[in-house]
C-alpha cells in the first residue's frame, strides 16, 4: 500500500489531495483559447479540399470578398511571396501551409478567409470558388509502394517512389536462423487502425502581432509552448520574428493526447495574417475539421511473428511494419526515432533474439502519426507483442496466463537489457499478473467459460501484460529538432513561506497544478495548498519540451524534486546558523529541521524561508529560489497486468465487457486519486480503438466517418466499470521513484480486449481479428467462415 | 453553431404561426426541439431562411388518455415520455424507445412530434407509431385533419405535413385485453441511429390467439416500414415459436436496407430477423405479465 511520509496538511506524495485546478474547471471558469477576446480581433475560417488528390485550376475569391465583413482571402500564392507556403514537420519532412497548385488529401487547407466576425468568415468560406482537376488518389499503403504507383511527392526533387524511410533494429541474421530452426512459429497480419485523438477542445489560436513593438503574442492550444516559440523564431526569424520578440501562451487546454504537439497550417496562416495586418487573428477549428484534417495516430500494418518451443518458451520475435504516414511524415517523435519507441515491442518476456523493421510510405491521406496518449508508437508495439503472445499460447495449447508467468523477466533480473537495446529499470511482472488474476478470480472464470462453451455461449478472457517506456529522454539519444529532451522546474518561495513554481511542461488535464505542488511539498514540507503552479507562458516559465509521452513526471517532476532538494540544502544551512549547531547535527522531518537528540530545538521551513529574506548568514545569497533542468539518466519502464472478460451475444454479436481489471505499476505514486482518474480515462481511450474508433477512407480517399455521428468515440455508457489496482516497483534512477502512468492504460487495454474477444470466438477457429472489433465485423468473419448463414 | 443567416420568430399562438408559415412557404422551417434541424443547419445541409419557433405556443405538450385514445401533444419532450406514469405502466414501448434516443441532453429538448415530422426512417418513433397504428393531427389555418400513420410517411424526409401546416397531436387507440408492446434497436454506441430497430404491439386472447399485431421497423427501409406480411402471419393465429420465426423471416425479406458503415444489406436483414423474434417475445411476455 501507499505510505505517506507527510501529514495530510502538507499533502506530499501519496495523498489523494483534491485537484487544485478543479475549482475553476468545475465552475466553468477555465480560460481556453476560444475564450480570449482582444480588441479589433479578426476571425479566420479555412476553405478545405473536397478531393484527396487534385490540381487546383483556379481560386475565385470575388464572391467571398463581397460577403459583408470579409476583408481578405489568403491563398498559397499569397504566402509564396513571403516564402511561407511551406513549413517543416517535426520529422524534418515538409508540409504545405497552403497549396499553390495541388491538394494532397481531403480536407487539406486550400485558402483562408479573414473577416471581422466568425459568422462572416464562415459565410466567406462558403463563397470561395475553387476549380479542381481531380486525380486518382493513392489510398492503400501497399499499393503506394507498387512500381506503377504515381509519385505523390513530386515537389521533392529526384523523388521516384512513395517510400519515406526504412528503419530496423535487432539481429536480422540471428532472428532468421532462430525462426528457421524453431519448433513453433506463429504469424499474424495486424492493422493498428488510423484513429484520432478527438480531444474535447479542438485546435486553435489567437495570433496577436503588435507592429509598433514588433512583438508576437501567440495564444495557442499547444502541449509544447517553448518548442513552438523556437520553431516560430526559426521559421519566421527572416521577417523579424526573432525569439525574444515571440511569446507563446498556452492557456487551459481541453485535452491534448498528442494531437496538440504538431504545428498545423492554421496556426501559421493566422500568424502570417496578423503580421501583415497588425491585428489579432483568431482561428478555432470546428469539430469536423479537427477530425478530418488534424494529425491522425497509429495506422501501422504489422506482420508479427513469434518463435518458441513446443513447451511454450518464447525464443524470439520478428515484426515487419508498413507505416502509412499520409501526405507527409508529420509524426511527433524524437528526431532519431522515426518509429518512436516501437522497439519496446519485445515486451515483458525474457528472450534474447528479435528483429524489427519498418518502412514508411506516403498516401493521399491527412499527415501525421502523432503519439495519441502513447510514448511514441508504444501502443502499436504492445498490441503486436501481446496479440502474438496469445497466438503462441493458443498454438502450444497453454493457458495464456500460465505462458506469460513462465516467460516473464524475473524481478531479480533488472536492470534488464532487451534484445533491441533498452535497459529496463525495474519491474515485478509476476506480482502484477498474480494480483490481476486474484482480483478477477481467473481460475473460476476459466471453469465458467468451459461450462458456457458446452452450451454454445461465447465468453472470452483476455490478458495483456505490457511494459511501457516513458519519460523521454536522456540527452544522448533524445532531441526534437536538435533540442534535448530535458525538462525544467523553477521554485520561488516567498518570505512568508508560500511558493510559486513554474515548469517547462503544460498540463492538458493531467493535474500538474496539484501533483507538482505535492512533489515540492514532499521535499520541502511546505503544504501543497501553499504552492502555486504555473506553466504555459514562455515569458515566465523555464524552457522545457512540454507534456506528452508520459514525460512530465519523469522529467519535470524530477526537476521539481531536485530543485526542492537544493532549497532544502539551503534551509539546512540557515537552520544550522540559527540553531548554532553544525549541519551534521541536524535532522529533517517534513517541514522542519531539528537538532538530533534535542527535538525542542527546531526551525520550521517557514521560519527558515523567512530568515532567508530577513536574517540570512553572512556570505550566503539572500532569497529562496532554485531552478533545475533535469536530464534523465534513463527512461522509466512502467508496466501493467490487465485482464478483460467479455460476453458476446451469439445472434447479434454485441460485445459486453463484463469485467476489466487493470493492475498498474507506475513506481511511486504522487496522488492516487489522480492516477486512478488517469487510468480510467486511459482505459476508455483504449476501449475506443479496440471496439469503436477507426478513421475510414474509401478508395478515392474520401473520409467516410468525418463527424462524431460516425466516428464512434465511446462514452460512459459503453465503458465498463473499470477495476483498478497497483503494485509499486519504484524506478531506481528517478529522484522520487516515479515512472509516469498517463498512457499505460491506453497502451495496455486494446490487446486485453482483443485477446478476450478472440478467445471467445476461438471455438470457431478464429486466431486473430483486427481492431476495432465490432459486432458487424464478427458477423462478417463468421459468415465468411460459414459458421452462420 | 455557425449556420447560414436566417430570420426567426417565436409566435405565441397557432394562428400567428400559421400566418408566418403561409407568408414564408417553402423557405420556412418549424423549430420544435431543434435536435434534427439544428445539426443540419450547423453542417449547412439545411439553410432555411426563416425559423418559426413553436415552443411558446400553449396546448401542444401533453400526455393523456381520453375518449379511447392516448393523446400525445406534438411538443411533448422525450424526457416527459420517460417520466410519465401512464406511459411507464401501459406503454413501455415508448420508454424502450425514448431511452435509446440520443442522450439525456437531446431528450430534454427533442420532441415526439419532431421525431416523426422530420420524416427520417432512422428516427425511432416512426416505427413505434406504425406498430401502434397512431393517427396524426395536422393543423393549419384551414383547420385540423387527421392522417393515419400508414399514410403519413411519403419518402426521404417527406411526410403528409405541408409547408403551411403544423403537426399538433398524435393519437393512439388504447389497446384492450391482454396486450404488450416493446421496442429495441441495435446501435453501434449510445446516441447512434439504429443499425436496425423493431417496434411491436401485440394483443392476444385467452386462448393465445393473436387479435392485434403491429410491427414497425427502424432504419432498414427508405421510409419507415410496417412489416405487413409478418403481421398477417400472426394475426388470428395461436402464437407459436414457429410462427414468430416465420414472421421474423418475412420482415427480414420485406425491408430494404441500404449499406452504410453500420453494415451491409445482408447483415441488416439478419439483424431484423433476430430483433423481430426477440421483440415479439418481449411484447408477449409483457402481455402475459
Amino acid at each position: 500500500m501507499i505510505r505517506c511520509k507527510t501529514s495530510k496538511e502538507i499533502s506530499g506524495m501519496g495523498h489523494s489531495m483534491k485537484r487544485k485546478e478543479d475549482d475553476r474547471f468545475l465552475q466553468g471558469k477555465g480560460n481556453y483559447v476560444d475564450d480570449i477576446q482582444l480588441p479589433g480581433m479578426l476571425h479566420m475560417d479555412i476553405v478545405r479540399s473536397p478531393y484527396a488528390y487534385a490540381k487546383i485550376k483556379s481560386i475565385n475569391t470575388e464572391a467571398a470578398l463581397a460577403v459583408p465583413g470579409v476583408i481578405a482571402v489568403v491563398t498559397g500564392k499569397d504566402l509564396e511571396q513571403y516564402n511561407l507556403h511551406w513549413m517543416p514537420t517535426l520529422m524534418s519532412d515538409t508540409q504545405m501551409v497552403l497549396p499553390t497548385d495541388t491538394v494532397m488529401y481531403q480536407s487539406q487547407e486550400v485558402a483562408a478567409v479573414i473577416a471581422t466576425d466568425r459568422y462572416a468568415a464562415r459565410d466567406g468560406r462558403e463563397a470561395v470558388m475553387v476549380e479542381y482537376e481531380p486525380m486518382k488518389a493513392v489510398v492503400d499503403p501497399y499499393k503506394a509502394l507498387e512500381p506503377d504507383a504515381p509519385v505523390l511527392r513530386s515537389d521533392k526533387e529526384g523523388k521516384t517512389d512513395n517510400h519515406i524511410w526504412h528503419w530496423e533494429v535487432g539481429d536480422k541474421d540471428a532472428t532468421e536462423k532462430l525462426f528457421n530452426e524453431a519448433d513453433v512459429v506463429v504469424k499474424e497480419q495486424m492493422h493498428i487502425p488510423r484513429i484520432h485523438v478527438s480531444s474535447i477542445e479542438t485546435c486553435g489560436c489567437v495570433a496577436d502581432y503588435d507592429k509598433v513593438e514588433n512583438h508576437l503574442t501567440m495564444y495557442m492550444t499547444t502541449q509544447a509552448p517553448h518548442a513552438i516559440r523556437t520553431v516560430i523564431a526559426l521559421v519566421a526569424g527572416h521577417v523579424g520574428l526573432t525569439e525574444e520578440k515571440v511569446r507563446v501562451i498556452s492557456p487551459d487546454i481541453g485535452g491534448g493526447f498528442g494531437g496538440k504537439v504538431p504545428v498545423y497550417p492554421g496556426y501559421v496562416i493566422a500568424i502570417a495574417v496578423s503580421f501583415l495586418v497588425g491585428k489579432p487573428v483568431k482561428w478555432v477549428e470546428d469539430r469536423s475539421e479537427n477530425l478530418q484534417a488534424d494529425s491522425f495516430a497509429r495506422d501501422y500494418h504489422i506482420t508479427a511473428e513469434m518463435a518458441g518451443t513446443k513447451e511454450g518458451k518464447i525464443l524470439g520475435t520478428r515484426f515487419k511494419i508498413l507505416a502509412d504516414h499520409g501526405y507527409t511524415d508529420a509524426a511527433a517523435n524524437p528526431s532519431k526515432f522515426p518509429t518512436g519507441l516501437f522497439s519496446i515491442g519485445t515486451g515483458s518476456y525474457d528472450y534474447g533474439t528479435a528483429y524489427m523493421e519498418a518502412d514508411a510510405v506516403y498516401t493521399n491521406k491527412p499527415p501525421g502519426g502523432v503519439a495519441y496518449r502513447c510514448s511514441f508508437r508504444v501502443t502499436e508495439a504492445v498490441h503486436a507483442i501481446e496479440r502474438i503472445t496469445d497466438r503462441f499460447a493458443m498454438e502450444v495449447g497453454k493457458d495464456p496466463a500460465q505462458l506469460r508467468m513462465e516467460n516473464f523477466i524475473k524481478k531479480e533480473d533488472f536492470p534488464w537489457k532487451s534484445p533491441t537495446g533498452w535497459e529496463y529499470d525495474s519491474g515485478d511482472y509476476h506480482a502484477g499478473l498474480k494480483l490481476a488474476m486474484d482480483t478477477v478470480e481467473y481460475d473460476k472464470l476459466r471453469v465458467e467459460q468451459a461450462e458456457k462453451r458446452k452450451n454454445g455461449e461465447l465468453m472470452g478472457i483476455g490478458i495483456s501484460t505490457f511494459t511501457e517506456i516513458v519519460g523521454a529522454g536522456p540527452s544522448k539519444d533524445f532531441d526534437i529538432l536538435g533540442i534535448k529532451m530535458f525538462d525544467s522546474a523553477e521554485i520561488r518561495v516567498h518570505p512568508t513561506g508560500k511558493a510559486i513554481a513554474r515548469f517547462g511542461t503544460k498540463s492538458q488535464g493531467q493535474g500538474h497544478e496539484t501533483t507538482y505542488a505535492q512533489i515540492i511539498a514532499e521535499e520541502l514540507g511546505i503544504p501543497a495548498a501553499h504552492i502555486q503552479i504555473e506553466e504555459g507562458d514562455t515569458d515566465t516559465a523555464p524552457y522545457g519540451l512540454g507534456t506528452y509521452a508520459s514525460r512530465s513526471t519523469p522529467t519535470a517532476g524530477a526537476a521539481a524534486a531536485v530543485a526542492a532538494r537544493k532549497l532544502r540544502d539551503k534551509a539546512k544551512k540557515i537552520a544550522a546558523y540559527l540553531l548554532e549547531v553544525s549541519e551534521e547535527d541536524l535532522e529533517w522531518e517534513p517541514g522542519k529541521f531539528f537538532v538530533k537528540g534535542a527535538p525542542e530545538k527546531v526551525k520550521t521551513i517557514q521560519e527558515l524561508v523567512f530568515a532567508a529574506y530577513t536574517n540570512h548568514p553572512q556570505g550566503m545569497e539572500a532569497g529562496f529560489e532554485a531552478t533545475h533542468y533535469y536530464d534523465p539518466p534513463n527512461l522509466t519502464f512502467p508496466s501493467g497486468a490487465y485482464i478483460c472478460v467479455v460476453d458476446i451475444d451469439k445472434e447479434t454479436f454485441e460485445i459486453k465487457v463484463r469485467r476489466f481489471v487493470a493492475i498498474d505499476d507506475c513506481g511511486n505514486i504522487i496522488n492516487p486519486m489522480i492516477v486512478q482518474g488517469q487510468v480510467h480515462g486511459g482505459l476508455t481511450q483504449g476501449l475506443a480503438p479496440a471496439m469503436y474508433e477507426e478513421l475510414i477512407y474509401d478508395e478515392d480517399g474520401n473520409i467516410l466517418n468525418g463527424t462524431l455521428m460516425d466516428y464512434l468515440v465511446p462514452t460512459a455508457v459503453e465503458s465498463p466499470s473499470w477495476e483498478t489496482g497497483h503494485t509499486v516497483t519504484p524506478s531506481p534512477h528517478h529522484p522520487i521513484g516515479a515512472k509516469g502512468v498517463g498512457e499505460s492504460p491506453t497502451v495496455g487495454a486494446p490487446p486485453a480486449i482483443a485477446n478476450a474477444i478472440v478467445d471467445a470466438l476461438s471455438p470457431y477457429g478464429i486466431t486473430h481479428m483486427d481492431i476495432p472489433i465490432t459486432p458487424y465485423k464478427i458477423w462478417k468473419t463468421l459468415k465468411a467462415k460459414g459458421v452462420i448463414e | 453553431m455557425i449556420p447560414a443567416p436566417f430570420d426567426y420568430a417565436a409566435p405565441a399562438t397557432l394562428a400567428e404561426a400559421f400566418s408566418l408559415l403561409e407568408q414564408h412557404g417553402d423557405e420556412a422551417k418549424i423549430l420544435a426541439g431543434g435536435h434534427s434541424l439544428i445539426p443540419m443547419m450547423k453542417l449547412r445541409f439545411a439553410s432555411p431562411e426563416f425559423l418559426v419557433d413553436i415552443n411558446n405556443i400553449p396546448g401542444l405538450s401533453h400526455i393523456k388518455e381520453e375518449n379511447g385514445y392516448l393523446k400525445i401533444g406534438a411538443l411533448t419532450r422525450e424526457t416527459e415520455l420517460d417520466e410519465s406514469e401512464v406511459i411507464r405502466s401501459k406503454y413501455p414501448i415508448f420508454t424502450d424507445a425514448s431511452k435509446l434516443i440520443a442522450d439525456p441532453q437531446v431528450r430534454n429538448m427533442g420532441t415526439v412530434g419532431g421525431n416523426i415530422a422530420h420524416g427520417d426512417a432512422a428516427n425511432d418513433h416512426p416505427a413505434v407509431m406504425l406498430a401502434l397504428r397512431a393517427e396524426v393531427d395536422i393543423s393549419s389555418s384551414e383547420g385540423t385533419r387527421s392522417v393515419p400513420i400508414d399514410e403519413f410517411f411519403y419518402g426521404f424526409y417527406m411526410t403528409a405535413v405541408q409547408p403551411h401546416e403544423i403537426l399538433t397531436e398524435i393519437r393512439i387507440p388504447i389497446p384492450n385485453g391482454k396486450t404488450g408492446n416493446a421496442y429495441h434497436k441495435l446501435e453501434r454506441k449510445v446516441g447512434d441511429y439504429a443499425t436496425a430497430g423493431v417496434a411491436v404491439q401485440i394483443t392476444i386472447d385467452d386462448a393465445g390467439v393473436c387479435t392485434y399485431i403491429g410491427i414497425g421497423l427502424t432504419n432498414v427501409n427508405p421510409v419507415p416500414l410496417r412489416a405487413v406480411r409478418s403481421e398477417e402471419v400472426l394475426l388470428g393465429q395461436k402464437v407459436t415459436d414457429e410462427l414468430i420465426k416465420e414472421a421474423a423471416k418475412y420482415a427480414s425479406e420485406d425491408c430494404n436496407p441500404s449499406e452504410d458503415l453500420r453494415g451491409d444489406e445482408a447483415y441488416k436483414r439478419s439483424m431484423v430477423n433476430v430483433l423481430v423474434k426477440r421483440i415479439i417475445h418481449k411484447a408477449l411476455e409483457r402481455a402475459h405479465a
